[in-house]
């Protein structure tokens, strides 16, 4: 289809919204073609989130206009006619857990009842038809909350589409997937793209926008900044129109820093042997004194239970675990944490942090019995330590008493690093740290890596991105529960992929 | 390109799922419901072999006439439950509703309001209340946006002392026939509160498997969100709940007063401890968004069966109440094993 001349299927120009006295977007523009897979790109706090409200329809802007197929948008109360025409696919579910995926598909719109009384059948009559339309292979009689999150988000796509939408806005869909999910998801997206779906996908991986979008659009400080096809558009100017400068080139810097590391006989902190689970098996490590090692493997490798099961976590079946000689306590999060071992959980919506709380609260969380004594926490203390983790980390806040709620994922996740650094551990283990995160917090966590290695911490990180795993002195690779490969710092992005994919080995 | 249809490209494929995985998941879904079933056999068995007269018909009747009023109260608070609330008031509701049934017939020399209204108005009133008084609690919980626990704590606490206060703590009596009918009448030698509990319960449970806003009390009190996303008006659901809540217990109340033949001032008092019990018991969650009528239905009748156990096996009276808490405690473990879900 000739780009050039055709109705754009939604065009947002000059949005304005306000919050109080926070502008959360003062100029948010967005084009869309019918047919394409848009990306929509910027650092935390860039006014994505708020320009996805008004796109569909959730709140109004102060101003400014949205135009779907050159018609205007409907008013805010006609839900029916929104959900007609944009649907959005969040991070959080927005699904009913407990039913099933058939009756979420057809959730207060049941077919064929009479009186508000509906044919079970029927309905699963419809909701398989509606599956196989869209080829998503789930049971429609299984419980949604059993369902594995790429499934759910293709529940939410299919049911978007049987209501009509063929706008679909995918909130970072790749957060909580594994490269193999997320190859199917984009396959999934490139198939419906040929079917006239059109996509608004939004992410922060770059890579992935260059993988599956043809055109981009850049917000910053609430703020367009551009919109490009991401053919014309380079990596490096991306990350620089999304940050502003060019931290592309510190990024590079940060990955040269790493590979002239020595302490090569520096002692052992964690030495790991024939640790064995249900998910892990017969793995041995080591980690030394100011040491970086990274651990990676998709989604099932096991990697994240064999990180957890150093925080006390998770418990293994056999084999032992030895910090600093002594075995390390198993299955107890509070010995584990005395015996010095710092973590960042996997999930920090789930497991980092109590969002009622305050910074503060929250930072201090895990080391309070330093705090004062018999169980008694000195007010003035705590504030103390707050304010010093929240300078040493650089988060982006009032001070130690505003609600953790408040910040942006970036800082809340600053304040899961600092909680995990408050104890001052000898080993730290940081599982996914940057999930979630923009660029620049992302350099910011990732800078605290390396001043805990100075220190002399031992340091273990369990990720995803790649990016995460550069600055390791040495990256192993779970697969299927065993160790497989081993990498020095200066790898290349495809030997890491292919031994995680479990292509270079049987 | 709105209208564009579906892909071409993938031909519908038959689904995949195997009879047997279905059936399998439907098994496991329903095991929540049916966990009490064997516990509540072995209870009527244990019952046969410690009492003769436990496997008789006007043993089995009595269990059931005292569970009605019970019954319709759980039901209520099932109702509530499901779509993630709380209505804790629903016991004074049972003492008051009626009392001020009772207090607008009755003269003022037996401590009435001296109203004397007919006795087919005044039970239509007693129903009235119990719906205003749903209607408040859910006013303050969809309006107000107050949590729905300590108000229906505060509304519990108000009613209970509206109701002493109106009648000076005295016990109601004298009422007209028509108040205790539901009790004494009887058809196949079932009491009629037994036979309305019952068609209650199946009402209540065909609404919720089968009726759009049966099923929309469960999309709320699984992810509110989620529901309202879909269209479902929230407010007016959770308050259309409250108050048929609060009209279900004011049966239950009628029911009561049919049972015991008057109206104390404490009527109710203390009932919201062993109806949240049944529910739970029942497997009905105090998140939200889980549980059966037929569930709850089991609840009840597993503590119906254990009270009237606990009286043929003479255990003294002082003790009644240590073991029966004890019995509670124990049928919800019992169901949390059997389930293998942790108990939310």
């Amino acid at each position: 289809m000739s780009a050039a001349t055709a109705t754009p299927l939604v065009e947002a120009t000059g949005i304005v919204k306000r919050y109080g006295p926070t502008v959360a977007l003062q100029d948010g523009r967005l084009t869309v073609l019918p047919g394409e897979s848009h990306a929509l790109v910027g650092r935390n706090g860039a006014g994505k989130s708020t320009l996805v409200t008004v796109l569909t329809g959730l709140q109004a802007p102060d101003a400014g206009t949205v135009r779907f197929d050159g018609e205007p948008a409907p008013p805010l109360g006609d839900r029916a006619a929104w959900r007609s025409k944009v649907a959005c696919v969040y991070q959080r579910p927005t699904v009913v857990p407990e039913l099933t995926v058939a009756e979420n598909l057809f959730l207060n719109r049941q077919p064929d009842s009479r009186r508000g009384f509906f044919s079970w059948r029927r309905l699963h009559t419809e909701a398989t038809a509606v599956l196989d339309t869209w080829d998503v292979h789930v049971d429609p009689g299984a419980r949604t909350a059993d369902l594995k999150v790429e499934d759910r988000q293709m529940v939410e796509i299919a049911r978007a589409l049987s209501q009509g939408a063929r706008f679909i806005i995918l909130d970072e869909p790749t957060a909580q997937l594994d490269n193999r999910e997320i190859e199917r998801l984009f396959e999934r997206m490139r198939a419906l793209q040929e079917s006239g779906v059109t996509f608004l996908f939004i992410s922060h991986h770059l890579q992935e926008v260059y993988e599956v979008c043809q055109a981009v659009t850049v917000l910053r400080d609430a703020r367009w900044i551009t919109t490009a096809p991401v053919a014309e558009l380079p990596r490096a100017a991306l990350v620089e129109a999304m940050a502003g400068e060019a931290v592309a080139e510190r990024q590079a810097a940060a990955a040269e820093a790493v590979v002239e590391q020595d302490g090569v006989d520096a002692p052992v902190v964690l030495d790991v042997r024939d640790l064995t689970s249900d998910t892990y098996r017969d793995v041995a490590l080591t980690v030394r004194r100011g040491e970086v090692v990274g651990l990676a493997g998709s989604s099932g490798s096991g990697k994240i239970a064999l990180a957890e099961t150093f925080a006390g976590l998770h418990t293994p079946t056999s084999g032992t675990a030895l910090l600093d000689g002594t075995p390390l306590p198993f299955g107890d999060v509070r010995a584990t944490l005395k015996a010095g071992v710092g973590c960042v959980p996997r999930d920090r919506h789930g497991q980092g942090l109590v969002f009622g709380m305050t910074i503060g609260d929250n930072a201090t969380m895990s080391v309070l019995d330093r705090l004062g004594r018999y169980g008694l926490v000195g007010t003035a203390r705590k504030r103390g330590v707050a304010t010093e983790l929240i300078e040493r980390l650089d988060i982006h806040a009032e001070g130690p008493d505003q609600p953790v709620s408040d910040l942006s994922g970036g800082n809340a996740q600053k304040v899961v690093m600092a909680r995990a650094l408050a104890s001052d551990p000898r080993l730290l283990v940081l599982i996914n740290p940057t999930a979630g995160v923009d660029v620049k917090s992302k350099e910011s966590l990732l800078s605290r890596v390396d001043s805990a290695r100075e220190d002399g911490t031992a340091v273990l990180v369990v990720s995803d991105e790649l990016d995460d795993l550069r600055r390791c002195d040495r990256v192993l690779v779970l697969f299927h529960g065993r160790v497989v490969a081993e990498h020095r710092a200066g790898w290349h992005d495809h030997e890491l992929i292919a031994s995680i994919e479990g292509v270079d080995h049987g | 390109m709105a209208d564009t249809k579906a892909p071409s490209a993938s031909a519908p494929t038959p689904v995949k799922a195997p009879d047997s995985k279905t059936l399998k998941s439907v098994l496991l879904n329903r095991a929540r419901e049916l966990a009490l079933l064997p516990a509540l056999l072995l209870l009527v068995v244990i019952g046969a072999f410690v009492n003769d007269s436990f496997l008789t018909e006007r043993t089995l009747v009595s269990i059931l006439a005292s569970s009605a009023a019970l019954a319709m109260v759980v039901l209520a608070e099932a109702l509530v439950l499901i779509i993630g609330k709380i209505d804790l008031s629903l016991e004074s509701v049972v003492g008051i509703a009626p009392a001020v049934g009772a207090l607008l017939v009755l003269p003022v020399a037996t401590s009435g309001w001296g109203t004397e209204w007919p006795a087919a108005l005044a039970l239509l009133a007693i129903l009235v209340v119990g719906g205003a008084i749903g209607a408040f609690n859910g006013l303050l919980v969809v309006k107000l946006k107050l949590n729905a626990f300590i108000v229906s704590l505060a509304m519990l606490i108000v009613l209970r002392g509206l109701l002493v206060g109106s009648t000076k703590g005295k016990t109601l009596f004298d009422m007209p026939d028509a108040f205790f009918s539901l009790a004494t009448t009887t058809f196949l030698r079932i009491p009629m509160s037994v036979w309305l509990a019952a068609i209650s319960f199946g009402i209540a449970g065909l609404v919720l498997r089968y009726h759009r806003i049966g099923r929309s009390l469960y999309a709320i009190g699984g992810n509110t969100e989620a529901a309202r996303a879909a269209g479902i008006r929230v407010d007016r659901v959770v308050f259309g709940v409250y108050v048929v809540a609060g009209v279900l217990a004011a049966v239950g109340g009628i029911m009561t007063t049919g049972y015991v033949g008057a109206i104390s001032a404490n009527q109710g008092n203390n009932m919201i401890f062993t109806v949240m019990a049944a529910a739970v018991i029942g497997g009905i969650s105090l998140d939200g968004g889980k549980g059966t009528m037929f569930g709850a239905l089991t609840g009840v009748l597993l503590l119906g069966v254990v009270q009237t156990l606990l009286q043929l096996a003479q255990v003294p009276s002082f003790w009644i109440q240590a073991i029966y808490g004890g019995i509670i405690l124990i049928a919800l473990m019992i169901a949390r094993v059997t389930t293998g879900r942790a108990q939310d």
